[in-house]
């Protein structure tokens, strides 16, 4: 074991010695995938981008080397940072992908910037990754709270839901998603008659919900995650919230949620999604693919945006034979993207991957053809306004 | 609209209720923890577990067995007592003897096994479990719509209550066990088998917590972690109550129900810290809680 | 505890210690793990202090270990101030909440005792959730190890190993100064009989208010430091599952015991740390430890050590 080590630590000082030309580290292409392996946001990422990553290097083919290694990082910063440090100090990781919960993707982004290791986050949802924290080696590939709040702030208030209450969860995340979305719904004439901030994973929500039915809003913004936000759908429904007219809006949802809450529940709901399985024939052959490693679970946006990202990057790399964090990121954003995921989608100086997002409602019992038919596409909402504007952001990258 | 501590009345009378709801759920818990402590001398970690356990088991018997609520809730806390007698005959009643604290860290590992376990075979996501037919709907109040779930829940809980308290403070039995906490030595003398009455007031107890878990998987998801925040919860409530007090657990479960209520609606961020803040204070002046009794 | 072999022993084992000290990060361990468990092994001394010489389990000392990450991750970014000196602040800071903490809690015995600092400890990790200087759930990112006394450069792994070495043998020997002095006597003269001590005269409330102070101090020591190796100060550190955790060290390495805690931190991060892979299964596995633990050996690691060596 220890001279295993040793002889880990000779190759890494050796590695050190020649990444200044340009070529791949140690010879092979690591990928680190570390996400929620374990917790709340373990089945919209956890194994399934590991599973995603893998299908992107099979089908790669290439004739690079390449290794996909995973860890859990409990959604802790400090645990994120640190296993990210260990990567790459020790075992020569050349890129981290995924990486939900936006304290733990900005505490790694941190780390991958020290190092000049590529950073391709799909699972976190916070902006400041490409505004004042951004990074050259870095690229937010899914979605942000900005792109979910235009999404489904502006839809809902246009369809006539112009008075908002939200139920906010007490920390950044919940903090920025309300604000944004309360910007845009807004800008669209809408109004914000109050708001209730609630502790983190909190199991009862009846007297917040209470708190909303009684401020008469047309809309209820969830601005929570998780097991937050199917705890408070669920309760809403068994309050008679949605019944007696309210809305509900889930500004953050994924397909698993509504796979847990079961259709009974969650039929009506509005959300924004940057990827849905049974949009066209590509996206559905990977999802099939997809789901016959994973006992029939359909993937993600997330799981989607590890894959398309991860393709992309290796694609990068074989071209400039670099694995440098910056130099494959700079390859990166030369290169347009067309899979399955994206349609002519472009990473930006910022570091946003700017590609088309999806206004989703989901079916009712009775429309639904079976297991994870649940969306029915509303609105296609074109990338340039579904992002945050390039000239409001307040990246160094891009204001020097 | 009228009102009343400047918010309307109509609203607070809903977070009262639902406080009230709250209280029930924590009644029920509390009281099995406080009889645990009172006649075994432990303070039982792993009750929020055992909790958990009881949802899981209404849960695993639908599932896979196709056993509905009603018999789920027979049939689920009896598993968790069963589970709870093992416990006690072959581990935890080797500690009586020691400091509570290695009861206390006996329990505290219980409690890390039983969720890491369940964790591990079905995430933290949770797993929805729909409410009996015959208690969906609700009633409207005039200043809120009540899920009859949530009334069913707060009969039931304070009926187990009551039922318990009279257990223990109206019958022979009760009398025995008060005694057993007092003078076990004595009991014993008088032929009665103190073991025996330990094993089955510990199964006695975590089935409460089994029942409670019943209640809840229709309300919450079945999650494995459902009890983990709840345990220091119920904790602080019997600390509150006076360790080991019986009529003490269940009055501090309904009124910390209540407190937390009005909290969620004046200062909501701190909904979750406000019992403490209660504990410190309580403890601060009255050291053994509100109807507790010296026991060194 | 006093070894009959004398100080001869005891030269010999604080010889040992320091010589693995240096001689550790050039064995082709990874100095951030090294780094990681000398932290915990001076939190868990630290816990120690009450538990195994003073009797008194703290439900709360997370506090204090968080508390003091904060504060040195705060005065080290925004303030610039100099990592030693962030340090110090931290430690001081963790004192004075422990001198606070400790008045309030004090008149309370077992556990009761616990429950007071539980409480209190929670309030403080409600303050972390809402007062902005903590950043919420990001915590203090991107602290800047910098350099010690403005020469040395602490973003060398093997700088900021003998930096973390030179705290934790200084902690320790606090620690031992404090077990070994009269007051340390009157401390386990407070554990063995309460009432005596009164008796006798000593002013037991003040003594054990002060060596939760101390004890509360080297905690925050040990946060602070841990705050400069891993750049980040975060809830995690403030939560109860921290209290436990370092229960958890001092119980498997053997309470009571100068060893014992610097033991147990390092069977429980090298778990931790390579157990990593299993996933959820650690928490199992930490179950299954304590577990075994109270039933079994209830002395701890070194505490059955020493008992079968007839040391005690």
């Amino acid at each position: 074991m220890r001279l295993m080590k040793l002889a880990m630590a000779t190759t890494a000082i050796m590695v050190l010695g020649t990444t200044a030309q340009a070529e791949i580290s140690d010879g092979v292409v690591k990928i680190g995938v570390l996400n929620d392996r374990s917790g709340l946001y373990a089945d919209l990422s956890g194994e399934g981008s590991v599973v995603a990553a893998r299908m992107a290097v099979e089908d790669f083919g290439g004739d690079l080397k390449v290794e996909v290694l995973s860890a859990d990082h409990q959604n802790k910063p400090d645990v994120g940072s640190s296993v990210a440090r260990q990567w790459i100090d020790q075992d020569g990781v050349d890129v981290i992908v995924d990486v939900p919960t936006s304290s733990v993707a900005l505490a790694v982004q941190q780390v991958t910037a020290d190092t000049d290791t590529a950073f391709l986050n799909s699972g976190a949802a916070t902006t400041a990754l490409t505004n004042a924290q951004c990074a050259p080696t870095f690229v937010h590939w899914t979605y942000d709270t900005y792109a979910l709040s235009v999404g489904t702030g502006k839809a809902v208030v246009e369809g006539g839901g112009d008075t908002w209450f939200f139920l906010t969860a007490d920390y950044a995340f919940g903090h920025q998603l309300q604000a944004d979305t309360a910007a845009v719904v807004e800008a669209n004439g809408g109004t914000v008659v109050g708001s209730v901030n609630h502790p983190l994973s909190t199991t009862d929500f009846s007297s917040f919900l209470l708190q909303a039915q009684a401020s008469g809003a047309k809309v209820i913004g969830l601005a929570n995650a998780g097991g937050d936000t199917t705890n408070a759908i669920k309760q809403a429904n068994s309050f008679g919230i949605v019944q007696s007219g309210q809305q509900l809006a889930a500004l953050l949802g994924f397909i698993t949620d509504v796979h847990a809450l079961g259709l009974d529940v969650a039929q009506g709901l509005t959300l924004t999604t940057g990827f849905y399985w049974d949009r066209d024939d590509a996206s559905r052959e990977f999802a099939e693919r997809f789901a016959e490693k994973m006992n029939g679970q359909k993937p993600t946006m997330v799981h989607a945006g590890v894959y398309s990202a991860v393709a992309h990057y290796l694609k990068a790399v074989a071209e400039i034979d670099d694995d440098g964090g910056k130099a494959a990121v700079d390859q990166m954003k030369t290169m347009p993207i067309n899979d399955f995921f994206a349609a002519d989608g472009k990473i930006r100086p910022d570091g946003r991957m700017v590609h088309d997002m999806y206004l989703v409602k989901v079916k009712t019992p009775d429309e639904s053809k079976g297991p994870w038919d649940y969306y029915d596409i509303l609105a296609t909402i074109p990338g340039d306004e579904a992002f945050q504007p390039l000239d409001k952001s307040t990246c160094p990258l891009v204001t020097n | 609209m009228q009102e009343l501590l400047g918010i309307p009345a109509p609203l607070l009378f809903g977070q009262l209720l639902i406080g009230l709801i709250n209280g029930a759920f924590y009644a029920l818990l509390s009281l099995g923890l406080a009889v645990i402590f009172g006649v075994l001398n432990v303070i039982n970690f792993a009750h929020g577990a055992l909790y958990m356990l009881g949802a899981f088991m209404a849960w695993l018997l639908l599932t896979y067995l196709g056993i509905g609520y009603w018999p789920a809730l027979i049939l689920s806390p009896l598993i968790v007592g069963a589970a709870g007698i093992v416990i006690e005959r072959t581990m935890l009643s080797r500690l009586y003897e020691l400091d509570h604290l290695y009861g206390l860290l006996f329990t505290f590992g219980l409690a890390l096994i039983i969720e890491g376990t369940f964790i591990n075979f079905y995430g933290v996501s949770g797993q929805p479990y729909a409410p009996p037919k015959m208690l969906t709907g609700g009633y409207n109040l005039g200043f809120m719509f009540l899920p009859t779930y949530r009334a069913w829940v707060i009969v039931a809980s304070l009926l187990v209550c009551f039922g318990t308290w009279l257990l223990i403070e109206r019958t022979r039995l009760g009398s025995y066990l008060r005694a057993a906490v007092e003078r076990p030595d004595l009991v014993r003398a008088f032929g009665i088998n103190v073991p025996l009455m330990m094993t089955l007031t510990y199964g006695f107890a975590v089935a409460l917590a089994g029942f409670a878990g019943v209640l809840a998987a229709p309300i919450y998801t079945v999650s494995p972690i459902m009890g983990q925040n709840l345990i220091i919860v119920v904790f602080a409530i019997v600390v509150i109550g006076g360790l080991g007090s019986i009529l003490g657990s269940i009055v501090t479960g309904l009124g910390i129900g209540l407190i937390e209520g009005l909290t969620r609606t004046f200062y909501p961020e701190a909904s979750s810290t406000v019992i403490f803040v209660i504990m410190a204070i309580v403890l601060i002046i009255r050291p053994h809680g509100l109807f507790g009794r010296s026991r060194e | 505890m006093s070894f009959p072999a004398g100080r001869a022993a005891n030269l010999l084992l604080a010889a040992a210690g320091l010589a693995l000290l240096v001689v550790a990060p050039f064995t082709g361990l990874y100095p951030v793990f090294l780094m990681k468990l000398l932290c915990f092994a001076l939190f868990a001394c630290a816990f120690n202090l009450m538990l195994g010489y003073v009797g008194l389990l703290s439900f709360g000392h997370a506090a204090f270990f968080g508390m003091a990450a904060y504060y040195t991750g705060h005065v080290v970014k925004e303030w610039g101030f100099d990592p030693l000196l962030g340090i110090l602040t931290g430690a001081v800071g963790a004192a004075l909440m422990g001198l606070v903490f400790g008045a309030i809690a004090i008149r309370q015995r077992g556990i009761y005792f616990a429950m007071i600092t539980l409480a209190l400890a929670q309030m403080v990790y409600f303050f972390c959730l809402q007062v902005p200087f903590t950043h919420g759930e990001d915590g203090i990112q991107g602290i800047p190890r910098g350099r010690l006394f403005g020469l040395i450069d602490l973003r060398d792994s093997l700088n900021m190993y003998f930096f973390v070495a030179a705290i934790f043998v200084v902690g320790f020997a606090m620690i031992q100064r404090t077990v070994h002095s009269p007051f340390g006597q009157a401390l386990k003269g407070i554990r063995e009989n309460e009432a005596r001590m009164i008796s006798l005269g000593y002013p037991v409330a003040r003594i054990k208010v002060m060596a939760f102070t101390i004890s509360a101090g080297l905690a925050g020591l040990a946060g602070a430091t841990k705050s400069i190796v891993f750049q980040t100060a975060t809830l995690t550190d403030v939560h109860w599952h921290m209290s436990g955790e370092v229960v958890l060290m001092t119980l498997i390495g053997g309470m009571g015991t100068i060893l014992g805690p610097v033991v147990g931190a390092g069977v429980i991060v090298t778990l931790q740390n390579y157990l990593a892979t299993i996933g959820s299964w650690v928490t199992v596995v930490m179950g299954v430890i304590f577990v075994v633990c109270v039933l079994t050996f209830r002395r701890g690691i070194v505490g059955e050590i020493l008992a079968r060596l007839g040391w005690r």
